[in-house]
């Protein structure tokens, strides 16, 4: 009997994945189980497909369902070499180079087997935490060092400590699953991956803090996640990982999919409570903060599925061991997401403080058209652009706010030179124009007001004056706005200006020579 | 999701999913999903019938109803394909691709083809960002999209739309 893997990911199933699981079926009958696992995150490879041998997983990729019968027929089933075959995937430099400790289970198990799951780590986070005072646990996570993997960087044990000590009879743990920044794809990954992580995190951040209620807040956009979950969420109760008391621990925790409708701003964890009350998705004035006075006015924990994904394992091992990885006040993993234009795209886990050419030069081997770099946007459409000479720079949350950049939810979009960046500074003010709340003036008005007056630039239509509209413009949306949709709107408009100021003057004086 | 819909009136069609929900707190959007998924739109004479279900104003449901992008208030066509328009997929020729696609279906994004066959929809990431242009079709996500290969995918689209078992179906 020899199992294959073929991942059910959404990624890998865009490119043919299912098909490639069909012909594999198809052609081996009975003798070859297909288990369908999450994404090694090794995208540029997918459909990737791996076989069990003695010498460890054998990967094959990107594998197509055309060439499934040439591959059976040249030893797939043995791991043998093929142009297509990549030899044990835990050796390739890839995955071997990475500290998973949020992923280890993604692209190793099937998402929805409970003994994978127990076999690979699963539940000993939860046990040890059921064992614990809730004091005990925050401890754990304040020691730590996790801080919150949405963007903001805020420490998970403080807020977790402040809804512990809010006295009320019923409390929530919400996860922010509304991944709607460009480049990112790792929530996506986690939940469609290793559900039964992030089913665990949640419960231990319930006992932590005493809350009896769970929401999962899943953007629409991601149509597997929210089935991966809502079939996970199902087995979790049926084997006693939720519901009432839980583990024989009596600890009682409900856990509830809720599902976007299609709003960037509900991202934002006020937007995303008034979402979730059945409400318009409006942005809330802090404070209240949302620990004290959250969902429905309870006391509400809200983390991204990242930093409640990182729970189960510091639990397991202890927050000094998750806190001896990183750099300065960035402790433990990141989960780093390498996007767009980039010839090796895809997921890599590391301690914070690589640098940002080491990921993209190195890991991610350049472009994908060929083409040198020009620009790369760190965390997410309300994130900085950076030139190709700022690669130097170290991957942690002080590092990029440094450089006037962000972090965020670790996402790296790359351009090469054919970008035009005044377009890219223009989509940021579309962008924030089309999906603002509306409730403030700075990002609703001023958000069109840019798109306006970053055309009258580059239309050659009074450039100096303009330019310094738009600087008044993009300081005062940085400083009047309620939320940070339009407060970080203007950081790639910004830095676009600083680092390619050419591109926002030269179409200008194209347009008049090519008028003569 | 689906519920019992044969014989029956809108109101008693908007009553029953109404009802598959009201144990939930903050239930307005699962019950708007639910009205989406029933009727394929949220008709206007629909949004009395729920303020009157959930004891809040006909202002209030119409608000929550256009504040979000996924409510439609008219029907799409046979086929929904969004194309992604976000910086990662910009990257590597989303914009081509939208004006590609823009001009094989004779329509702009955000209206349908005359013929009712297909509705063109922006929509700013999908989650696919590695491997992108990425688009949606019917639910179903694809990556490295290009003009050809849209056609394509569109054609097989219709062909499990007439046989509407799918292996792999990605819906709620």
């Amino acid at each position: 009997m020899t199992t294959v893997y073929v991942p059910r990911d959404s990624a890998a199933v865009s490119v043919g994945a299912d098909d490639v699981a069909s012909a594999i079926n198809r052609a081996t009958g009975d003798d070859v189980t297909v288990v369908r696992n999450g994404s090694r995150g090794m995208l540029w490879l997918e459909p990737f497909v791996e076989v069990e041998t003695p010498r460890g997983r054998v990967g094959y990729g990107p594998v197509s369902a055309s060439a499934v019968d040439e591959l059976l027929a040249n030893g797939l089933l043995t791991g043998d070499d093929h142009p297509l075959c990549h030899g044990p995937v835990e050796e390739l430099p890839w995955m071997k180079d990475q500290q998973r400790l949020c992923f280890a289970r993604v692209g190793v198990t099937d998402p929805f087997s409970t003994t994978a799951y127990e076999e690979h780590g699963g539940l000993v986070g939860l046990r040890r935490a059921l064992e614990l005072e809730p004091a005990a646990v925050i401890a754990e996570v304040t020691e730590s060092g996790l801080r919150g993997r949405g963007g903001a960087g805020f420490p998970a044990g403080i807020k977790w400590k402040t809804v512990l000590e809010t006295e009320g009879p019923l409390k929530f743990i919400c996860c922010n699953a509304d991944e709607g920044d460009s480049g990112t794809f790792a929530d996506r990954m986690l939940m469609e991956g290793d559900p039964f992580c992030l089913i665990e995190g949640m419960t231990i951040a319930a006992h932590a803090v005493g809350a009896s209620e769970g929401y999962l807040y899943i953007r629409s956009e991601y149509p597997d996640a929210v089935a991966a979950l809502r079939r996970a969420i199902d087995i979790a109760y049926s084997q006693g990982w939720l519901g009432e008391n839980i583990l024989g621990s009596g600890l009682r925790f409900d856990l509830f999919v809720r599902v976007g409708a299609g709003a960037y701003i509900c991202g934002e964890e006020t937007s995303m409570l008034e979402s979730l009350e059945g409400k318009r998705g409006m942005v809330r004035s802090k404070p209240p903060i949302p620990a004290i006075t959250g969902l429905f006015g309870k006391p509400t924990v809200v983390n991204n599925v990242l930093t409640l994904a990182s729970v189960p394992k510091i639990l397991a091992d202890g927050g000094a061991a998750y806190s001896a990885l990183g750099v300065e006040r960035s402790r433990g993993t990141q989960v780093f997401q390498l996007a767009g234009n980039i010839a090796r795209g895809g997921v890599f886990e590391t301690a914070f403080g690589i640098s940002l050419g080491e990921l993209i030069n190195g890991y991610g081997g350049g472009t994908l058209s060929g083409r040198p770099v020009r620009a790369v946007q760190v965390g997410g459409p309300l994130g900085s652009y950076l030139p190709a000479d700022r690669f130097d720079l170290p991957m942690d949350y002080e590092a990029f706010a440094g450089a006037d950049a962000m972090l965020g939810h670790g996402g790296i979009v790359v351009f090469d030179d054919t970008v035009d960046m005044s377009a890219m500074a223009r989509f940021a003010m579309e962008f924030c124009a089309e999906e603002s709340c509306g409730k403030c003036t700075p990002c609703r008005v001023g958000s069109v007001r840019g798109v306006e007056v970053i055309d009258k630039i580059t239309g050659g239509e009074d450039p100096d004056g303009n330019l310094a509209l738009l600087n008044d413009l993009c300081e005062l949306m940085t400083e009047g706005s309620l939320c940070a949709m339009g407060s970080l709107t203007p950081n790639p408009v910004r830095s676009a200006l600083d680092h390619f100021p050419d591109d926002f003057t030269a179409r200008a004086t194209r347009t008049e020579k090519e008028a003569e | 999701m689906a519920v019992e819909s044969s014989g029956a009136s809108v109101a008693e069609r908007v009553r029953a999913v109404v009802d598959a929900h009201r144990d939930d707190r903050g239930a307005l959007l699962p019950i708007l999903h639910g009205i989406q998924a029933e009727f394929g739109y949220i008709a206007a004479e629909v949004i009395p019938i729920l303020a009157a279900e959930l004891n809040i104003s006909r202002a209030d449901v119409h608000g929550v109803v256009t504040f979000y992008t996924d409510f439609r208030s008219e029907p799409a066509g046979t086929a929904t394909v969004k194309l992604c328009r976000a910086e990662a997929c910009q990257s590597v020729g989303a914009e081509q691709v939208v004006a590609d696609t823009e001009q094989v279906f004779g329509v702009k994004l955000g209206q349908t083809t005359p013929d009712g066959s297909v509705t063109l929809d922006q929509v700013f990431c999908l989650g696919n960002c590695a491997l992108g242009p990425a688009a949606q079709v019917n639910g179903r996500l694809y990556g490295r999209i290009n003009r050809s290969r849209l056609v394509e995918i569109l054609a097989s689209a219709e062909t499990r739309a007439a046989s509407p078992t799918t292996e792999n179906g990605a819906g709620s």
